[in-house]
């Protein structure tokens, strides 16, 4: 756990939140204005600037990446990865994680109030892209004084907005980390997201996204949803190892359709509890720009292209065990970061635990992320 | 750091231009690139298959990617190394000549070393006991071994020949010791050769 210093600058600290005038141009057309973005940051801004992180979150991820979740109580989601004596330590880096544009924890997303009609947006919020994530990340920088980013750092969802960083600031950023990601969404990433929103509109509580008035939401649906993806995150000999065929406190089967299997009971437990957390419509939304991630298709359908103006040293780590970003899609970036001649180094790791790897422990990752953050202090 | 070199890894150091832009392929935990970045302040890049080497060339601070020679050659583009080396792992390729070509695609030069397998020593192992040699430089059974394509420093010659590349300079090693290129091919356990296309 990070601790908590105190800060005379209110822009720096915990449990932060700004509305920035913007306006922030979408790639989708829509201009928004203000930008609200929910951030915590640890450590000092070193008086060269030189020191800056940035942290990016998974889909369902949030800015509370060393501190304790306000509504959870548990601890961050990376402290494996973020505190003292750890490869990024407040004592050394400025580290600042923010909320993404889309999300619920304080940032822009469907669950905002549209200032033209008084009423929280729901659908009428614009659908955003991993590249407006960024930009918009890009505006909370300037509001925090940090021209340029040491290293930009992010597992899954957040690899996307690590990757994609040096592509849109390619001044800005001299390291990226890209953990269990890939440079696009492939035909089975699209599907699993297509199942989960699905799920979220066929419920009868959706209601075409307009259920924050009366604080009924779609939570049966979004529990499906978050089953569903939970399953990507895990590999098969993970669960097998974890569950088995083994039945939920019961010595037989019931001939119903309780939950008999102890992996049932999880997953139901994984989809109850996310619900509490976590906002349908934001849901929706973040899949979206996830699904429509395709750096390359961005870049005349090159990859290497895309990564032509870059200046940044790259990092990639993969699991074996991923099959939801495999390996393969880190190898795809590493060879057109090999043709556009960048400085990249890759290693994929051994888990048993699927995707979900980057978020446990992981000593090898560690290590790699520790070595490759002070080659470039060089 | 040039004292803890391999030997052949030392000659190559030794002979790398200042400043150059350098692919270790096959780099092992970097200790090659390493000692380059530190002597001559290359521009250090390697490719290396074990994922364990690669953690530690990265904690080294090191550009290190996990990959195959044999598969991942290609990606690199046309001269964009001023030297491609491959020390010791020329014998482990599926198709040694291939990667040869690669590394002086995409290399104005090419560093390739490799243990030679007529070394009087293997020979006689050969000649009297009647098995495949195991010696201090080959020290793997024929069962277990990563050599897959064993040579001697006469068959890299033809190679060269045949292909019409060029040989800019040969070293011999006999143990750790640099030995005369007369007779090479039965008495030097190990050959560096430096090329171009």
């Amino acid at each position: 756990m990070v601790e908590t210093a105190e800060h005379h600058d209110p822009r720096y600290g915990i449990r932060r939140h700004v509305a920035l005038p913007g306006p922030l141009r979408l790639d989708g057309g829509a201009l928004l204005s203000p930008v609200e973005i929910a951030y915590e940051t640890y450590g000092t801004l070193a008086p060269d600037g030189r020191n800056a992180i940035l942290i990016c979150h998974a889909l369902t991820g949030d800015q509370y990446v060393a501190s304790t979740h306000p509504l959870t109580g548990k601890a961050g989601w990376w402290t494996r990865l973020i505190g003292p004596g750890l490869p990024i330590d407040p004592a050394r880096h400025f580290v600042v994680c923010a909320n993404v544009l889309g999300s619920c924890m304080g940032s822009h997303g469907p669950a905002s109030v549209d200032p033209a009609t008084g009423q929280p947006f729901g659908m009428r919020f614009p659908v955003i892209t991993i590249a407006d994530m960024v930009r918009a990340q890009g505006l909370l920088l300037d509001h925090l004084g940090v021209e340029r980013l040491c290293a930009v750092v992010g597992g899954s969802m957040g690899g996307m907005q690590a990757l994609s960083w040096p592509t849109i600031f390619p001044d800005r950023v001299e390291s990226a980390i890209v953990i269990a990601s890939t440079s696009r969404h492939s035909a089975q990433n699209i599907a699993f997201h297509e199942v989960g929103r699905q799920a979220i509109m066929a419920d009868p509580k959706w209601r075409l996204g307009h259920y924050y008035m009366d604080g009924d939401a779609p939570t049966d649906g979004l529990a499906v949803a978050r089953m569903a993806a939970h399953i990507t995150y895990l590999s098969e000999a993970g669960l097998t190892e974890k569950f088995g065929r083994r039945l939920q406190a019961r010595d037989a089967k019931t001939f119903g359709f309780d939950a008999d299997f102890q992996v049932e009971s999880y997953l139901r437990h994984q989809g109850l509890s996310f619900v509490e957390r976590f906002d349908a419509n934001s849901y929706l939304y973040i899949t979206r720009a996830m699904d429509y991630y395709d750096i390359a298709e961005d870049h005349g359908g090159s990859l290497a292209a895309a990564f032509a103006e870059t200046r940044a040293r790259f990092c990639l780590v993969s699991f074996d065990t991923d099959w939801l970003y495999p390996t393969a899609e880190s190898r795809l970036i590493v060879h057109a970061l090999n043709a556009a001649g960048r400085e990249v180094s890759f290693v994929e790791l051994k888990s048993p635990f699927g995707h979900d790897a980057f978020l446990l422990d992981a000593p090898d990752m560690n290590r790699v992320i520790d070595g490759f953050l002070r080659a470039g202090q060089r | 750091m040039s004292d803890a070199l391999r030997p052949d890894l030392a000659i190559i150091a030794r002979h790398v231009a200042q400043g150059a832009r350098v692919l270790d392929v096959g780099c092992g935990d970097g200790a090659l690139l390493s000692a380059l970045r530190g002597m001559k302040g290359v521009d250090a890049r390697g490719l290396e298959l074990d994922a364990d080497n690669v953690a530690a060339a990265v904690e080294r601070g090191l550009s290190v990617v996990q990959g195959d020679a044999d598969t991942d050659l290609g990606y690199y583009p046309d001269t964009s190394f001023d030297y491609a080396i491959l020390s010791q792992t020329l014998q482990t390729t599926r198709r040694p000549d291939r990667v040869v070509e690669e590394l002086l695609r995409i290399g104005a030069r090419a560093f390739v070393s490799f243990p030679n397998f007529a070394h009087w020593r293997g020979r006689l192992a050969l000649l009297f006991g009647g098995r495949m040699p195991v010696t201090r430089l080959l020290p793997e059974r024929w069962y277990d071994t990563p050599n897959i394509h064993h040579l001697t420093i006469d068959d890299f010659r033809a190679l060269v020949r045949d292909r019409g590349w060029t040989i800019e300079a040969q070293w011999f090693l006999k143990g750790d010791h640099e030995t005369g290129g007369a007779n090479a091919n039965l008495m030097a356990e190990h050959a560096v050769f430096l090329l171009r296309a």
